[in-house]
């Protein structure tokens, strides 16, 4: 056995895995199966790369090849076939902060640092304190925004007491509030005895609210030292994000109210609720911004005005809560009976059923629409332009007409930026939403 | 019930008339607030724009501050609404701003029916043509034939075709609905002519390639007289405001400038020494102090000084005086004596 040589080949392993051929693997496979796998389709590959190359040449030729990167003036962009990002550089402060005087800027730099600070653990689905943190967002945020945006010290003067029992000021004013509340809270209480309800549960609630209300007032009247900033002289990206947010912020429980009272079965407040949207959704947002600050100073008494920013603010907020609520609605209409029916028959309260378990369902169904109307909110504060508002956009047309940066290429280099800043944003609330639903929607795909 | 609606009807009358005596005249108000509230353009070159700094500049912005010196001795009091074309109006007339000192064309329906009162001219402003140099063009009337690009729907076109009708010249239109279109075509040589006013043409001539290519030719086809304006029915603030731009155009002819004033105040002549103060009781007529044309002229300078830092020859804009010159200059900028 030894010594004779063996002829035959006895394979004692098996044969490994070849790898696949190089035409099958790798971007080659993948451009094969994908883009060339029949003659129609190899053609058309061919002809949607050539077109996107058409088209991508001379976007990155303007963009970067031919663009100016430097300059202190119109002389640098004049004779340029590209863009001007000169003129983008020397005013990116104005676009961000309009004419926000240059030594408070640092005011609006903590304001969006605080909202970076507090959002991100907000996104992040594993981050810890969600409650403080929202707490933080919807209440201590906004005041603090406010004091640090206009500089506070609002002269709170009173209105209605007579000057010779104490002149105006924020004394009086605080005399009034007490006393108003006292009677509201003595109102709360009769008509909770008339009506047979536990007077003590509704007084607290309404104490709860006239407390926070002082609390608020007592903060921005206060005086913090702070330059007050008007906010004829906010613009730019402030303005964009201060009236994109508080629309969205204000937008969703306004809209989550509308969009019950809408199915309520009590009719004054379902007609209240059609009314109400299907008005502010009949008429274009423009329309309503408009009204806000054209129409509206006609009707007030002459002398008395009141900010452009906040009626833009106003309008923004009602009309984004109309569509808000249909959003809402078509989320509420999702829901089986049976869910309804389940949970009126373990004895919850209506308000306890809608949080505890129609809304939580709801809404997780319209994720996708509610951050659409979102995103359309974002792009629609560029209409506040119409009505003098210098928001990112007009901020941006604004500054093209300086005479000394103004040149062919100006106007188009401000709105390529304008739209990179826009697309940001709202690329980024898309992809942060389409997350959200993979995450939420986990329980279904099983 | 009765006693109820009674009490209300009183209260609401009571809060009006609370209100109207708060602003019972402009004058009172702006000095009880310490600053005057001024619509300006934001982003018309050489009359009211805001530079990277928000620095406002501008033929408008100036007067605006020539104001507030009148009232306050100081131009710094003063603040600024920027106010877009369609808003400028009802921002007067809700008395969101004080005065409207943006490039407002002063015409009788705007006198009459939207409750305005124009305080005079600060630019006489007018359609006029903007031409390649290389066409060899000098006057409009040698444009017959001509392609000319103007934006639609606005009285310019309808100036353009009574300017050519009347001149028996044929002539085509390109027509844009924007602005920034109109230049294009231009500037693609679409079209031999641009018709704008001619204040506007200067301005547009800076977003060219080379702008030194083109020049605007002398004559005028329209009268856009564009001055500031406040609201009717208040005569105390009308006459500040109007004497206001009085006082500029007077010191031009004066010769007094920002930098000489306080060297000629001190002069023997009587038209100056009324104008500075030191003669007569003209300022406490109106409701200022006596040395309220000295603080103009010491806060902006004159007329003509304003006229060249913002829109003059030595600006990338350069426009000659033309019009806005005095009147004994070539010009019809003239306004009554001091006296």
């Amino acid at each position: 056995m030894s010594t004779m040589a063996s002829t035959a080949y006895v394979r004692s392993e098996m044969v490994g895995p070849q790898k696949a051929p190089p035409s099958m693997i790798g971007p080659i496979g993948w451009a094969r199966k994908n883009l060339f796998s029949s003659p129609i389709n190899s053609v058309l590959s061919i002809v949607a790369a050539l077109f996107i190359v058409w088209c991508l040449i001379p976007v990155i030729r303007f963009t970067l090849i031919d663009a100016v990167w430097t300059g202190d003036d119109r002389a640098a962009c004049a004779q340029a076939s590209g863009a001007c990002w000169a003129y983008v550089k020397a005013y990116l402060p104005q676009f961000i902060y309009g004419r926000y005087p240059i030594d408070q800027r640092w005011r609006v730099d903590i304001v969006f640092l605080m909202l970076a600070v507090a959002l991100v653990p907000m996104l992040i689905p594993r981050a810890p304190f969600k409650r403080l943190n929202a707490l933080f967002l919807l209440t201590v945020y906004p005041l603090a925004s406010f004091v640090l945006l206009t500089g506070g010290h609002i002269g709170l003067r009173g209105r209605f007491l007579p000057d010779d029992i104490v002149g105006p000021g924020p004394v009086r004013f605080a005399l009034e509030f007490a006393l108003v509340s006292f009677v509201i809270i003595l109102l709360v209480g009769l008509g909770a005895r008339l009506l047979g309800l536990r007077a003590s549960q509704s007084g607290s609630a309404i104490g709860i609210v006239l407390g926070a209300l002082a609390v608020v007032f007592m903060v921005v009247g206060a005086d913090f030292g702070l330059v007050p900033v008007e906010t004829a002289n906010w613009g730019g990206l402030l303005v964009t994000l201060v009236v994109a947010v508080t629309g969205m912020v204000a937008s969703l429980p306004l809209g989550v109210i509308l969009a019950l009272g809408r199915r309520s079965k009590m009719p004054v407040v379902r007609i209240a609720s059609v009314t109400f949207i299907e008005v502010c959704r009949g008429v274009p947002l423009i329309t309503v911004l408009f009204m806000a600050s054209v129409m509206l100073p006609l009707f007030l008494p002459e002398g008395v005005t009141f900010d452009k920013l906040l009626r833009a603010l106003i309008g923004v907020a009602l009309f984004q809560a109309a569509y808000m609520a249909e959003v809402i609605r078509g989320g509420l209409q999702s829901i089986s009976r049976g869910q309804y029916e389940g949970a009126m028959a373990i004895g919850l309260s209506y308000p306890q059923r809608m949080r505890l378990i129609i809304l939580p369902q709801a809404l997780r169904v319209v994720i996708p629409g509610i951050v659409g109307s979102f995103i359309s909110l974002f792009k629609d504060t560029t209409l506040v332009a119409i009505i003098g508002l210098f928001d990112l956009l007009g901020q941006i047309q604004a500054s093209a007409n300086d005479a000394k940066w103004a040149s062919p290429v100006t106007g188009i280099t401000g709105y390529i930026f304008a739209a990179m800043v826009f697309w940001a944003f709202c690329f980024s609330m898309s992809r942060y939403a389409a997350f959200t639903e993979r995450r939420l929607d986990r329980s279904r795909r099983g | 019930m009765k006693k109820l609606i009674a009490s209300i009807v009183a209260g609401a009358a009571l809060a009006t008339a609370g209100v109207s005596a708060a602003s019972a005249g402009t004058l009172e108000d702006v000095k009880a607030k310490g600053f005057v509230q001024c619509g300006v353009n934001p982003s018309l070159i050489g009359f009211g724009v805001a530079d990277e700094k928000g620095e406002w500049s501008g033929i408008d912005v100036s007067f605006c501050r020539a104001v507030a010196s009148a009232i306050f001795g100081d131009p710094t009091k003063v603040k600024f609404s920027p106010l877009n074309a369609k808003e400028r109006f009802t921002a007067l007339q809700s008395g969101e701003v004080d005065l409207l000192s943006r490039n407002t064309t002063w015409t009788m329906s705007r006198d009459s029916s939207l409750g305005l009162m124009f305080v005079g001219v600060s630019y006489y402003d007018g359609q006029g043509f903007m031409v390649r140099k290389s066409l060899g063009v000098s006057s409009a009337l040698e444009l017959s034939g001509a392609k000319v690009c103007t934006q639609t729907g606005t009285t310019t076109e309808l100036n353009l075709a009574d300017y050519f009708r009347s001149h028996n010249m044929p002539y085509e239109v390109v027509a844009f609905e924007k602005n920034e279109e109109v230049l294009q075509a231009y500037e693609a040589g679409r079209c031999d002519a641009y018709t704008t006013d001619a204040s506007g043409l200067y301005a547009e001539r800076l977003k060219l390639t080379n702008p030194d290519d083109h020049m605007i030719l002398p004559e005028i086809i329209s009268k856009e007289p564009l001055g500031p304006a406040v609201r009717q029915g208040d005569d105390k603030w009308f006459t500040v405001v109007k004497w206001t731009l009085f006082a500029l155009i007077n010191a031009e002819e004066l010769g007094l400038t920002k930098a000489n004033i306080d060297e000629k105040k001190t002069a023997d002549n009587p038209e100056i020494k009324r104008f500075v103060g030191v003669e007569g009781d003209f300022g406490t007529g109106i409701g200022l102090t006596n040395d309220w044309a000295y603080n103009v002229i010491k806060g902006v300078g004159n007329y003509g000084e304003i006229f060249d830092a913002n829109v003059g020859p030595s600006t990338k804009l350069g426009i000659a005086r033309g019009l806005n010159n005095l009147w004994s200059k070539g010009g019809i900028q003239y306004a009554p004596p001091i006296r």
